[in-house]
């Protein structure tokens, strides 16, 4: 580096390592907050709850609590321009367990503190950085430490804290911290609060927090999320009278009745229609496909394990005896062998890069997928029809796959028609465990397949290269213990060829479903215009025909019109004898467990509840096996209510 | 040559008849009543057969006789394409068929109408008669004249009735004059009288219209064209050479070809036609022959089997010694057509015509009967087709 032999020497070796020091990562993250999502005002905002409700989600699911969530934003300085910041508090509370007094500063104030980043396990929350990034932010535009309250027992006070950040150490700072009773009353009797104040711009739209928190509870159906946004907060509104009980919880209604996101003068509440937790997923070990050589050496470097064998077993996972021995066999050579009681003090470098390169070329059983939690197909329809106004919801989960030694999963679903606009692009929203993607939709792995799946096959038009366009919203959700995100801000899917073709394949089987209805519905429609075109004909003829043989018009016309009505009567499907509106059937469709049809504010295909099933092994909620047990159930039953047996018929062929 | 006079008549009162025939329904001869009588018991059954099906929740429908290539046999040994026995149905139950099926009806109760008050009727005049908006919507019954022509068509076939049965006649199109005197509606026409615009083939011509006169001609020469027939007319040819002299207006139609099919029958006239020299002249040649597919039902008072095609033939470019002014290349679209007539079975085991298509073909061009002027301006009157008639060479 060091210029030789130069007069006029910039900088010498000496002078340079004066200026060299640690780079601190809260200092890094003050200089490139862009990265981790606080790019502008209004994207800091949204990260900023994001982020605490992430938080709040995971905490409450771990410690297995329906969680309860209020967010509020209070506008403290409007914006002096709509382009400009204003000044905002965001208070996030959740009725998770809380937190035990002496880890608060470790969680809200120090970068890269976390249990979700050192496991493989299935959660919102990766790397650790969110929340305390936020309070940084906000300590950063306002100077106003975040303020934390959380009760960690029921019964006792709660601790109000509140935080600074020394950012060039990374280490946090308590400026307050007393014990206060002034903490609302949980379901759960704990819960944790933070509360911050930062500059911001709150605006509506397709990345807003609205959006984010209606996707939020699409994807969370057993969450219940109260807004309360900076218009409405002003209005005063009174928490602790909110009724929690447990008793008033709609259940998914068997009635047909559909639960929706409900607007009040002062709040958005977005309820729980789904009264139970998703299943508590299993943290794994690494599976030898998705290690790279470097964190190989470095696991081979800490482990407490004195030999291959058992290092191996402790590390990973599906490396069983017999693999060890047939690595260490192809690892070994003439000079040097190794076996599963080979000392790992003495595997050099050289060798551990032969040990590594004979893994990669084993033949390994897929990672175990236990620890992958998919929202459902149920949970996924209900989702939907709380978030999205259509009248056809159906939904499809895949079996687990692996990309590069990790476990994933893909889910989709779609809703059509109803009051969405049809002459728009398809909304696309996607999911990485449980959350809402909302920037960087067309760098998404998900975006791609929407892009990929030929929706002309499902009577969808689609432009060449472009999402479908019609009245159409479709869900992607990827459930993994490592989800790959393109960049730390967590915006968007990297592009995995095994991501992408299980992505494809669940919209694929959305879409058939999603094609079987339009077609059932154009042809409905055409059965109509045909009827329509006989009866305007009928008019006619019967005159022409009293004419040339002076029969009774009336009678003739009467004749002619019944044989038009028999000749049509799919198009009658939805009409009874009174020709009043009741339920079409809907066919076959109807019965399918993974798809549900709206007609007139009404379900009208309700399902079953499998509850006993679902209750004793929720994991396997959406495998094929019980899907058909239901299913069958379904016909049963749906035969008893048939009005009219006649009609029955009339679809099957 | 002879010139014989008949009744002489105001030159006002020629093209009136014409246009209104059969204008005295009083003297409606016994026949013509029997006639419409007939008719009007058809549509009674077809309309009958509907309410049948109707009252009884069948499917009402009508056996439309089908009018294509598919359907039309050719009847060698009378020499003229006939009609098959395929019909298709036509439903009212069927989208793409339900409102042909209305509009029959209507054009059903239409000519029933007609006959009841002893009128006939146009086609334009038809598609008026039945034209209105259909009950509580803005649907015409008919879009255009074109749909309503086709329907028509289809209800001679079903109910096995002529046009003029139905009371309904086309536009007229055509010109004759000659040695002849015709007696149209009761009114005496004769054709060496007719100035330089000739008499106007009416689009009826059966004998309760139109009956002959005197007939003096020898034989009838058709032309395609009303140029070509100014010429011979200009040139008083039909004089000349005591004939009578007729032109169709490109394809002839079913008037001019009912005419020349009565001239030949009912007193003997050979017919000898003077057309281009293309696969459209060709045709319209084997349509006079023959029949046509569209109105193969009709062939047996239609096509002339003796009919003899003169010229232009393709070997007239060498032995005319034309220059090279009259060719016109053949097109794909010709060349197509041409190998399309060419395998007609009327035309497949006709030798000399195979030699003549082929003739054109390897000349690679077609000639119109005007390119003769190329010559002299009456070169086709004066010398073509007096030493065609001499040589007595043409094509049958």
């Amino acid at each position: 580096m060091a210029k030789k032999s130069s007069s006029k020497a910039r900088a010498t070796a000496e002078t340079m390592a004066a200026k060299q020091r640690d780079i601190s990562v809260s200092e890094f993250f003050a200089k490139n907050r862009h990265l981790l999502g606080f790019d502008n005002p209004r994207k800091a905002l949204l990260t900023t709850i994001k982020e605490a409700v992430d938080n709040a989600l995971d905490a409450c699911e771990e410690a297995g609590i329906l969680p309860d969530i209020e967010v509020k934003i209070e506008e403290i300085t409007p914006p002096p321009s709509p382009q400009k910041a204003g000044r905002y508090r965001v208070t996030v509370t959740d009725n998770g367990p809380g937190i035990v007094r002496r880890q608060v500063e470790n969680i809200f104030g120090k970068l890269l503190y976390g249990s979700k980043f050192h496991r493989l396990k299935m959660s919102r929350g990766q790397q650790g950085i969110g929340i305390s990034a936020a309070g940084m932010y906000g300590l950063m535009t306002t100077g106003k430490p975040m303020v934390i309250h959380t009760r960690p027992k029921k019964n006792k006070p709660a601790h109000h804290i509140e935080l600074a950040m020394d950012t060039t150490k990374n280490v946090p700072e308590v400026t307050i911290d007393v014990e206060t009773d002034d903490f609302p009353q949980t379901s759960s009797g704990t819960g944790t609060r933070v509360s911050l104040v930062l500059e911001a711009r709150y605006a509506r739209g397709k990345t807003s927090v609205e959006a984010y928190l209606e996707q939020t509870a699409i994807a969370n159906p057993h969450t219940q999320i109260t807004f309360i946004p900076p218009d409405k907060a002003d209005e005063d509104p009174e928490l602790e009278g909110e009724p929690t009980d447990e008793d008033t919880e709609p259940e998914q209604a068997e009635s047909g009745d559909i639960v929706r996101t409900e607007e009040h003068a002062d709040r958005i509440v977005y309820p729980r229609t789904i009264g139970e937790l998703p299943p508590e997923t299993e943290e794994i070990k690494p599976h030898p496909y998705g290690v790279e050589l470097g964190n190989f050496l470095r696991m081979l470097k800490a482990t407490d394990e004195k030999q291959l064998g058992g290092f191996f077993k402790r590390e990973f996972c599906r490396v069983t005896p017999a693999v060890v021995s047939d690595i260490t066999k192809a690892a070994s050579s003439k000079g040097k062998s190794f076996t599963g009681q080979s000392w790992i003090k003495n595997i050099d470098h050289a060798a551990a890069e032969k040990i590594y390169a004979a893994l990669q070329d084993a033949k390994l059983r897929s990672p175990p997928t236990d620890c992958l939690a998919p929202i459902g197909v149920r949970q996924m329809l209900a989702g939907m029809l709380k978030g999205v106004q259509a009248e056809f919801y159906t939904a499809s989960t895949r079996s687990p796959a692996v990309y590069r030694g990790n476990p994933f999963q893909i889910e989709a679903a779609v809703a059509y028609g109803g009051d969405l606009p049809g002459d728009q692009q398809a909304r696309i929203i996607r999911f990485a465990n449980r959350v809402p993607l909302l920037y960087q939709q067309s760098a998404c792995c998900a975006f791609k397949s929407v892009v990929e799946t030929g929706w002309k096959n499902y009577g969808l038009s689609q432009p060449r290269g472009g999402a479908p366009v019609g009245p159409l919203v479709v869900m992607i959700h990827m459930a993994s213990v490592w989800v790959p995100f393109t960049s730390e801000s967590k915006e968007a899917i990297a592009d995995y060829d095994e991501i992408r073709k299980e992505m494809t394949l669940a919209l694929k089987e959305c879409g058939r479903k999603l094609g079987a209805y339009i077609r059932r519905r154009q042809r409905m429609k055409r059965e109509g215009e045909r009827r329509d075109v006989f009866e305007r004909y009928i008019g006619e003829i019967a005159k022409s025909c009293t004419a040339l043989t002076g029969v009774d018009t009336a009678e003739l016309y009467d004749n002619l019109m019944k044989q038009a009505k028999r000749r049509t009567e799919i198009a009658d499907a939805k009409l009874d004898e009174e020709g009043k509106f009741i339920k079409d059937d809907d066919g076959r469709l109807a019965k399918d467990d993974d798809v549900i049809i709206v007609r007139d504010g009404q379900i009208a295909n309700p399902k079953d509840e499998p509850k006993a099933e679902t209750e004793a092994k929720p994991a396997k909620r959406s495998t094929p096996a019980s899907g058909k047990k239901t299913a069958k159930k379904k016909v049963v039953k749906k035969v008893k209510k048939k009005r009219s047996p006649a009609k029955a018929g009339l679809f099957e062929g | 040559m002879a010139k014989k006079r008949t009744t002489k008549k105001s030159p006002g009162r020629k093209k009136a008849p014409a246009k209104t025939s059969a204008k005295k329904p009083a003297t409606k001869s016994k026949s013509v009543a029997e006639r419409d009588e007939r008719t009007s018991a058809r549509l009674t059954t077809l309309a009958d057969g509907i309410v049948k099906s109707a009252m009884s929740g069948r499917e009402p429908k009508v056996e439309v006789p089908t009018r294509s290539a598919g359907n039309t046999k050719w009847n060698k040994s009378r020499g003229i394409l006939q009609m098959g026995s395929g019909t298709q149905e036509r439903q009212l139950f069927n989208l793409g068929q339900a409102r042909k099926f209305m509009q029959t009806l209507l054009h059903g109760e239409g000519i029933k109408k007609l006959i009841g008050e002893g009128k006939t009727q146009s086609l334009r005049g038809m598609y008026y008669q039945g034209l209105h908006d259909i009950m509580g919507t803005k649907e015409k019954t008919f879009n255009d004249q074109t749909e309503s022509d086709a329907i028509l068509e289809d209800l001679e076939v079903t109910i096995g009735a002529l046009r003029e049965e139905l009371h309904v006649f086309a536009k007229k199109r055509g010109t004759m004059v000659g040695n002849i005197t015709v007696i149209d509606s009761g009114d005496t026409i004769d054709c060496r009288r007719m100035g330089s615009g000739g008499y106007a083939i009416p689009s009826i011509c059966e004998p309760d219209v139109i009956q002959f006169d005197s007939v003096e001609a020898d034989f009838v020469l058709h032309v395609e064209k009303d140029t070509v027939w100014q010429r011979f007319n200009e040139d008083k040819f039909w004089r000349d050479y005591n004939c009578i002299l007729t032109e169709g207006s490109g394809q002839p139609t079913r008037g001019v070809r009912r005419m020349l099919h009565r001239l030949n029958k009912e007193h003997g006239l050979p017919i000898i036609c003077l057309l281009d020299c293309d696969p459209w002249g060709h045709y319209i040649y084997s349509v006079i022959k023959q029949g046509s597919i569209s109105l193969a039902f009709e062939s047996e008072r239609l096509a002339i089997p003796e009919a003899k095609f003169m010229g232009i033939r393709s070997s007239d470019y060498q032995r005319c010694d034309l220059s090279d002014d009259v060719k016109i290349t053949l097109n794909d679209r010709d060349i197509t057509r041409a190998k399309q007539i060419a395998e007609y079975p009327w035309f497949a085991d006709n030798k000399p015509w195979q030699k003549e298509i082929q003739g054109m073909l390897k000349n690679g061009f077609k000639m119109e009967v005007e390119g003769l002027i190329t010559k002299d301006i009456s070169y086709v009157t004066e010398t073509y087709v007096p030493e065609r008639l001499a040589a007595e060479d043409w094509l049958g």
